[in-house]
């Protein structure tokens, strides 16, 4: 699309509402798979990685196609990932502080 | 070019200055930074979860299948928002109230599910000042579940909006900025699921 401005817009075009209930359908899997993990004792030793990835992965999903950043400008992404990376660099700076 | 379309080509290049919507663009970074305060206060419960001296303490407390279906509602009503979104912007104004309605009214039973929580918990001796886990625990889910109520405000204003011609296909942005704000405080209970009530300490 583009704009008087002479720019290009680089947003594509949203999924439809099969896409949305595919990965609503994907969400409900992680979720039960994460609570499963939960009340499985065999999977303590594993349980804090498994529950990490199984997070990261649903707010992935969320991120990239509800919020439609894999289909919006890389600027959104940018933006969003600062935002994130400076809020991981505090939980980290907080962990340096409080275990050691 | 005619004055009027020299103008209307002025104000839309005034708006897309940037190739994109500066709307979108503003709520993008609002969401940034609403990153780092939810990464303090997340972190914070993180650190004092296990430094309390008196109880009650998570394990004595939590009730891990009723959260569970707190996290489902909430999840369902990112599916229902995004799927409002889809039809406002096919022009199916009904529907879109239809699907905006059923989100506001998800999020409402996910406060109402944190209302209980929140009256078991204080049943059980745990509040605000009790220990460290209290005070860290209901400050994080306290100031999610406000973002989830302004979330429900703004969601009822847009229903109530439509009705009066105000939210319409050509304008679907207004509903696609709150939908990116519902599916932040979406995202943010993903995590506060697993940090706060998943992960062993």
């Amino acid at each position: 699309m583009s704009h008087p401005g002479g720019e290009t817009s680089v947003e594509h075009a949203h999924p439809g509402a099969i896409t949305y209930v595919k990965v609503a359908a994907i969400l409900a899997i992680l979720t039960i798979t994460e609570v499963s993990v939960y009340y499985i004792p065999a999977l303590m030793t594993i349980i804090t990685p498994v529950l990490i990835v199984l997070s990261i992965a649903k707010f992935l999903l969320v991120v990239a196609f509800y919020m439609h950043l894999k289909f919006d400008s890389r600027l959104f992404t940018g933006i969003f990932a600062w935002g994130m990376f400076v809020a991981i660099a505090i939980v980290l700076a907080m962990i340096a502080l409080y275990a050691y | 070019m005619s004055h009027a379309n020299a103008a209307a080509a002025h104000a839309d290049a005034h708006r897309t200055s940037t190739g994109l919507s500066h709307n979108k663009l503003l709520m993008w970074t609002f969401l940034a930074s609403d990153c780092m305060f939810f990464g303090s206060l997340i972190m914070t419960y993180m650190v004092y979860r296990g430094r309390s001296v008196t109880g009650p303490y998570p394990d004595e407390i939590f009730n891990i299948p009723f959260t569970s279906v707190s996290a489902a509602v909430l999840l369902l009503s990112s599916l229902t928002m995004v799927l409002a979104l889809a039809a406002l912007q096919r022009g199916k104004v009904k529907v879109f109230r239809v699907w905006i309605l059923a989100t506001a009214l998800l999020g409402t039973l996910f406060l109402g599910g944190q209302y209980y929580e929140f009256t078991e918990f204080s049943q059980h001796g745990l509040g605000l000042g009790t220990n460290l886990f209290g005070s860290s625990f209901f400050v994080l889910t306290g100031i999610h579940g406000t973002h989830v109520g302004l979330g429900i405000i703004w969601l009822l204003t847009l229903f109530a909006l439509s009705f009066r011609g105000l939210v319409r296909q050509d304008n679907a942005e207004k509903v696609e900025i709150a939908g990116l704000y519902w599916h932040f405080v979406d995202i943010v209970w993903i995590v506060i699921f697993t940090f706060v009530y998943l992960l062993p300490y």
